[in-house]
């Protein structure tokens, strides 16, 4: 494991967990790049597209982050969930997979890659009620402001926080079931 | 929607602060022994000759039982709760009641002559005990399962077995305040039984309930 992405890691959940917005981007950041680098090595064969299980395994980082304990590492707490979100994913399609623990140690980030195809996130987010979903949209897609989202769909920032929390727990839930 | 999109919103989502999970686990703790406490005085209460009892090392056994199944469930559930804990050893911690009860098994198959072995396992309350331990554990059983949705357990159906446990351990702690069939063959036969369907519930609504 990399020392020093171990502590910029802790470093920014720290920050985020005390209410730091762009350290909580910055570590979510970070986070996919180790996730991607981990769900592309386990995935030998086709049928699961690792972004699929990056993207599912933020939003369980995201909505689970209480779990992690301040003073332990955070990268060992990070591959557990990535190594859940993809047992399940392979689970769904009826695969069984070894997953090998000491393979976990030496993860490193991979170069980004950017996708225009449907996406489980998209038929989770489609399956959302119209006022969620247009919320989610206006700040994943739009990407715009919790107050610019308010000023254009007529609802108070607070509606909008609510809105979206419900909305990313209700993907985090639909995520790849039919 | 690309990953980029998505962290947009996920960083954008810091509504709530979400207490920790270590001090929710002492909260659960204290309520579930509450519940079973107020569900047992509403429905058995302590045996009249309680303080007669309290001098006999078959009734006093029966709580180091109780307490080291509750203790060591406590502690497993607390520990599959989130994704990355060693729970292994934590696991074999659970050997401690079996082994326990056991021994002392052994010394009253030894001590009790064996025309009144069959008399002694069968007892006069088993059907009190196989009631009982179930009504006054489904409370704080249900606790924890609420618990454990809170967390992330990766192995949900263990940690929902490790509940149970726990559910049973404080449910027969007062329970045992109440029965009075005192010997460690009533508890390995009945008690035994009892827990372990809670066990069972508490796997099976957790391997449904705490997926996530």
């Amino acid at each position: 494991m990399d020392g020093r992405h171990e502590a910029d890691l802790a470093r920014l959940l720290r920050a985020a967990k005390a209410g730091d917005e762009r350290a909580y981007g910055a570590f979510l950041q970070l986070a996919a790049s180790h996730v991607r680098a981990f769900a592309r090595r386990k995935i030998v064969r086709g049928g699961i597209d690792p972004e699929d299980i990056v993207q599912e395994t933020l939003l369980a980082i995201h909505l689970k982050r209480h779990t992690w304990r301040d003073d332990a590492p955070v990268m060992p707490w990070l591959i557990a969930i990535a190594r859940y979100k993809l047992i399940d994913a392979f689970r769904r399609r009826g695969r069984r997979m070894e997953i090998d623990i000491e393979d976990i140690a030496d993860s490193f980030p991979a170069p980004e890659t950017v996708s225009i195809r449907t996406r489980e996130i998209d038929r989770a987010l489609a399956t959302l009620a119209p006022g969620q979903r247009s919320v989610v949209a206006a700040v994943c897609v739009e990407g715009r402001s919790i107050r610019e989202t308010g000023k254009s769909l007529g609802m108070s920032n607070a509606a909008v926080r609510v809105a979206l929390h419900r909305g990313l727990a209700a993907i985090a839930k639909r995520f790849g079931r039919k | 929607m690309d990953t980029n999109d998505l962290i947009r919103a996920l960083a954008a989502d810091t509504r709530q602060t979400t207490p920790s999970l270590s001090a929710m686990w002492w909260g659960v703790a204290v309520g579930a022994v509450a519940l079973a406490g107020a569900v047992f005085l509403a429905t058995l209460g302590p045996r009249p000759d309680l303080m007669a009892a309290l001098e006999t090392p078959r009734f006093l056994f029966k709580f180091v039982v109780t307490i080291t199944l509750a203790a060591s469930a406590f502690g497993l559930a607390r520990v599959l709760s989130r994704p990355e804990e060693r729970w292994r050893q934590v696991l074999s911690y659970l050997a401690a009641t079996p082994a326990l009860l056991a021994l002392a098994a052994i010394i009253e198959l030894v001590v009790l002559p064996s025309d009144i072995w069959a008399a002694t396992i069968i007892g006069r309350n088993s059907m009190a005990c196989l009631t009982y331990i179930p009504v006054i554990g489904i409370g704080p059983l249900a606790v924890f399962l609420l618990a454990l949705r809170r967390g992330a357990p990766t192995r949900p159906a263990l940690a929902g077995a490790a509940a149970g446990l726990f559910a049973g351990g404080i449910a027969a702690t007062f329970y045992a305040l109440q029965c009075t069939d005192d010997s460690p063959l009533f508890i390995a036969t009945w008690y035994t039984i009892a827990i372990a369907g809670l066990a069972l519930i508490g796997a099976g609504l957790a391997h449904r309930f705490a997926r996530w």
